[in-house]
């Protein structure tokens, strides 16, 4: 009933690949939905596909109670859905306030010949992003950085700040393309400590694809399970951790997840 | 000494003009790595516009001025939309290509219309003044203080804007700039027409100071600028000015001392020399891509 995003037969085919086939899922408002599969299984093409990096080859998303199918990514991204990457893509050369201004700023930043006039509307509206922004660093704990150059973060604070950065877009719904990677068990359950934080204090809708399961399962609300781009199962976290189907996907015929 | 101070004033002439122009292609560069060969001619045509314009109405210079780079503005942002971003996602030869087609196509167009060269008319009462005996024209202060203003805007809007900011993480990431809601074909747009802009005063103000115009001027003085950008290396903005400053007292000073014949001679021989010492230029860094 209250889905912020569906997809409804979503398909596509990289030459004839099929990395996503006739997939329907729904995310609720509020909740934490998370994605599983086994590597390859088209988990990040799904996010390639919501953020409109490219189009489907058939199929419909539906975001917010209207169609985004085949919108440009920066109309998508304005639209409120935010994503952070599996390997990290900041902006490295730029300063660490930089890599928030421009989310927050984006829409604004091809009025070239406003911010050259600094008309009065242009120095406010740069005062705001820059306190905004900054407020959001210190939130997380980078305010003592803005200065830095985002390459020279280290690894947990670079992850830290794709997330702010994410933020900065005022999303109601994040994707997350597995936030865990590289971190070791503990720095994964406090990252999971963390993210349900950022979830509760921003009302955001969360997507995680992620493969460390002890943190898929002590975070998320829902799970869905995708192999070779096709769902293969869906629900709590406890019925998924049970289901034949799940555990054949992961590891062959006989076993248990962790 | 007093030799030496006015050709100092001479070169900074030339070089605040190639480092318009350099500034076009540094731009371009910097946020498509692609060169856009049609620059030059962009600049040329910024030369005949202006012959143009006072051809139908005689206009005062400042008004000369801002008429023209809006015009070369338009044309930057034309060639981008309609023979640029069709091939954005092609094979950097095609690009390259279709770049030296474009600034042919513009060059032959503008040779079939106006087959000899032009004297351009005056548009300033040029007052020379004497300072213990160094000269300085009104020309040359305008041509110098236009340039080292347009030059100081456009470092701020890089460094201090949302654009800027947008323009230099498209430099880093283009496709992560578009999921954070920047519209990024725009941001590339306004590049194109900032560079063309520069371009075109570059080419009123060239036509001003070596008052012949000629469809060629893309080729003798453009590729020139590229030099100059590639030097200071390309991409980097304060490096092209620094490339064309340096490239303007070469010239200057070898025509000063050895026929104007051994002028290019020189000025290319320069560019071999540095780059093999510095393969990214003065300023330029290599290039760092993505493991």
């Amino acid at each position: 009933m209250s889905a912020l995003l569906e997809t409804c037969h979503l398909t596509r085919e990289f030459g004839g690949l099929r990395a996503i086939g006739d997939l329907s899922i729904a995310v609720k408002r509020g909740e934490i939905l998370g994605i599983i599969g086994p590597n390859g299984a088209g988990k990040t093409t799904l996010f390639n596909l919501l953020t409109g990096i490219y189009p489907p080859s058939y199929g419909d998303i539906l975001f917010d109670g209207r169609s985004i199918t085949g919108l440009q990514p920066s109309r998508i991204a304005r639209l409120g859905m935010a994503r952070t990457f599996q390997n990290i893509r900041l902006f490295r050369q730029l300063s660490v306030l930089e890599n928030v201004r421009i989310a927050y700023d984006s829409g604004l930043a091809c009025s070239p010949l406003d911010a050259m006039l600094r008309s009065p509307w242009a120095l406010l509206r740069e005062r705001e992003s820059v306190e905004a922004s900054m407020e959001l660093l210190e939130m997380f704990q980078l305010g003592s950085h803005v200065e830095d150059r985002a390459g020279d973060l280290s690894y947990g604070a670079q992850r830290r700040l794709e997330i702010v950065r994410a933020l900065a877009l005022k999303p109601t719904l994040l994707l997350l393309d597995e936030p865990a990677a590289g971190m070791n068990p503990s720095e994964a359950m406090q990252l999971t400590d963390f993210l349900r934080w950022v979830h509760d204090k921003f009302s955001l809708t969360i997507v995680l694809i992620e493969h460390h399961m002890q943190m898929v399962m002590a975070l998320c609300d829902r799970i869905e399970v995708i192999e070779f781009g096709v769902r293969i199962a869906g629900g709590k976290p406890e019925d998924v951790k049970a289901d034949p189907r799940v555990i054949e996907a992961y590891l062959g015929t006989e076993g248990e997840l962790p | 000494m007093k030799y030496l101070a006015q050709q100092a004033i001479n070169a900074l002439q030339l070089g605040s003009i190639y480092a318009l122009i350099a500034l076009g292609y540094s731009m371009v560069y910097g946020v498509l790595t692609m060169i856009n060969f049609a620059h030059g001619d962009v600049f040329m045509l910024g030369a005949f516009f202006c012959l143009l314009l006072i051809a139908i109405v005689p206009v005062p210079f400042w008004l000369a001025l801002i008429v023209v780079m809006g015009a070369t503005a338009v044309l930057g942002t034309l060639i981008e939309r309609f023979a640029y971003r069709p091939l954005r996602n092609a094979p950097r030869v095609s690009a390259i290509i279709t770049a030296l087609g474009c600034g042919l196509v513009i060059q032959n167009t503008t040779l079939g219309i106006s087959p000899y060269a032009r004297p351009m008319p005056h548009l300033l009462d040029n007052v020379t003044y004497q300072f213990s005996g160094i000269t300085i024209t009104t020309l040359q202060i305008i041509i110098i203080g236009v340039s080292v203003g347009l030059m100081i805007v456009l470092d701020f809007l890089i460094r201090k804007t949302s654009f800027g900011m947008a323009m230099r993480a498209i430099a880093s990431d283009r496709a992560t700039v578009s999921l954070l809601g920047v519209p990024a074909n725009q941001v590339i747009a306004v590049t194109f027409a900032l560079g063309a802009a520069l371009g075109g005063a570059a080419g009123l103000l060239y036509g001003m100071a070596y008052p012949v115009v000629s469809a060629a001027m893309g080729i003798t003085v453009g590729w020139k600028a590229f030099v100059a950008a590639v030097i200071g290396g390309i991409g980097n903005m304060r490096g092209a000015v620094l490339g064309a400053f340096l490239l303007g007292a070469v010239e200057v000073m070898t025509v000063a001392v050895l026929p104007s014949t051994y002028r290019d001679l020189i000025a290319y021989s320069l560019l071999l020399l540095i780059l093999i010492f510095k393969p990214h230029g003065l300023l330029g860094k290599p290039a760092l891509h993505k493991a």
